[in-house]
């Protein structure tokens, strides 16, 4: 497969134009804005958490079909999930950009997203959201703001 | 002129990326840099090197000798004497020095500072900080659906208590080539003085500072074939004397007691520390590089480019291209459909083409343009039909990429 068609399979096109989780929680008991200034990318993500569930999750922002799919995917994947399994899944997905992960098992369309780890510079898109789980679970209640360095 | 030749004179382009030949159209951002320019950096460091001002030995004379030179033409480039121009690292520090020097000598509570919707960030934040620190205003000349300025707006937001009026002669991202002359004759009627950006005008154009009459005009040099970390400020001599140094230690003093100091006279009191000699050096190779093509020829010759790249890219359904049509420079910013400029920008890399996407520097503007970003191409001298017709096919199959449907 070419690097192209690999960076952006069907899957990754399919989440960006049809995003799972889109919108904005009632019962967000979390809420992280997460913006990266050199590119303009900008998520805020909701979450709510019970007894260390994440039981619901949903994203607004603005970016590439990469930032935007996997802030999909990502939501869709940590749904259902204890708060520490949602921060090994993160971790799971930064040793996927550095190349290291081999399968996502958990949900594997972030399989998908293997082939940005060949895009230095498009990295920082498909971990945005991430960043901003991670923010929203180690956090706590409440609403918090972030800058990407 | 003859690009195609040009374009041998600069090593790095003569390389492809991924698998194809580079299209360099990020020139708005920084220029690359001709084989002269890299000699004699080479040369100054393997001759000539040693600290200005202050060697007795053969060395020191030298150095002294290139960098006072590539001063002396640096003023002759833009009309000005030599004591008016004011080494410095790029357009951003030449702008902070006078909003902090000046700005901050001459405001009061109720002054106005007036800037436009289409300044780059490096020429609204120091307003926005100088305003800070003196309670001034900070007053924006609003924009025409085109991307120009209304002479009329202008009129109208320079009022008697305007004291600075602070402008890009062109804009980095709509390619506006802003009414300095009238816009310096309108400040001061209103005893306003008028500092200019001039990181996007000063590579494609001759600039005449006299002509202009402009108080203060900042560039760079990075963007005009010249190394990165060295531009220049020119600021009217009067002006300069008023001006505080920001920066203070060695070379810059003439003399030193206990508690209290004297300054050397302008320029060098606001050039402290071991200067960008070698800097200072590739600056004036860059200007002797541009003279021998011709200031004029260049800027007919990018306005050629943006004309044809404005008629290729029109020919795509879904492009929308932002800025005036006419009285433009050579840079066309666009956004493609739906498509995210950062994609775009990645899918155009994989056919070996370097532009720019993004905010740019200007989140104000990208907020009047509606945009969270847009994607750049940009040219310069070594530019050629063919690079736009490159940009042109490998949007066309950017769409193609992207304009499918997604499976259900």
């Amino acid at each position: 497969m070419n690097p192209l068609d690999d960076l952006y399979r069907r899957v990754i096109m399919d989440h960006y134009k049809n995003p799972r989780n889109r919108g904005s929680l009632d019962d967000g008991s979390v809420t992280v804005n997460l913006n990266n200034p050199t590119c303009g990318d900008r998520i805020s993500l909701q979450l709510h958490i019970e007894d260390g569930v994440v039981k619901n999750a949903k994203f607004t922002g603005e970016g590439c079909s990469i930032s935007m799919a996997s802030a999909s995917m990502m939501t869709d994947a940590v749904k259902g999930r204890t708060t520490e399994e949602a921060l090994a899944l993160a971790d799971k997905f930064s040793s996927l950009m550095k190349g290291e992960a081999a399968e996502f098992d958990e949900y594997e369309d972030i399989d998908a997203l293997a082939g940005v780890n060949k895009f230095p510079a498009r990295i920082k898109c498909a971990t945005l959201s991430w960043n901003a789980l991670r923010k929203g679970v180690e956090s706590g209640q409440g609403e918090h703001e972030g800058i990407e360095q | 002129m003859d690009p195609i030749a040009l374009k041998a004179e600069f090593p790095i382009l003569n390389q492809d990326i991924n698998g194809h030949p580079l299209v360099y159209l990020d020139n708005a951002a920084t220029s690359q840099k001709p084989r002269s320019v890299i000699e004699a950096v080479k040369r100054y460091y393997e001759w000539d090197n040693a600290n200005v001002h202050r060697g007795v030995h053969t060395l020191g004379s030298r150095a002294t000798d290139a960098y006072e030179g590539a001063r002396e033409k640096v003023a002759r480039f833009l009309n000005a004497a030599s004591r008016e121009i004011v080494f410095t690292r790029g357009t951003t520090t030449g702008l902070n020095l006078v909003a902090h020097g000046y700005a901050r000598e001459v405001l009061k509570p109720g002054d106005e500072i007036v800037i436009t919707h289409m300044e780059h960030h490096s020429n609204v934040i120091p307003w926005q900080q100088a305003a800070k620190a003196t309670g001034a205003t900070l007053k924006y000349i609003p924009l025409q659906p085109d991307g120009t300025l209304s002479l009329a707006d202008v009129e109208s937001t320079i009022t008697e208590n305007t004291k600075i009026v602070s402008i890009a002669y062109v804009s980095n991202v709509l390619g506006t080539v802003n009414p300095v002359a009238k816009i310096a004759e309108i400040a001061h009627k209103n005893g306003a003085i008028i500092v200019v950006d001039g990181a996007q005008s000063t590579p494609h154009k001759k600039v005449d500072v006299k002509a202009l009459n402009v108080d203060f005009y900042a560039f760079s040099g990075h963007k005009m074939c010249a190394p990165t970390g060295i531009g220049a400020l020119y600021g009217k001599a009067a002006l300069l004397e008023k001006m505080e140094p920001m920066e203070f230690g060695g070379e810059m003093i003439d003399f030193v007691g206990l508690q209290d100091s004297t300054w050397k006279e302008i320029p060098w009191k606001f050039e402290g520390g071991t200067p960008i000699i070698a800097g200072a050096v590739g600056l004036a190779a860059a200007i002797d590089f541009l003279e021998s093509i011709g200031l004029d020829e260049i800027d007919r010759h990018e306005k050629k480019l943006a004309t044809y790249a404005i008629e290729r890219l029109s020919a795509i359904d879904g492009i929308s291209i932002y800025g005036p049509r006419e009285d433009r420079v050579g840079l066309v910013t666009f956004n493609l459909g739906d498509v995210h400029p950062h994609d775009v920008a990645t899918v155009l890399d994989t056919e070996g083409i370097a532009i720019r996407a993004g905010h740019h520097c200007c989140q104000p503007l990208m907020r009047w343009l509606e945009q969270s970003a847009t994607a750049r191409a940009s040219f310069y001298l070594y530019n050629t039909e063919q690079d736009v017709d490159r940009l042109a096919e490998a949007l066309w199959k950017t769409k193609e990429f992207f304009g499918y449907e997604p499976v259900r």
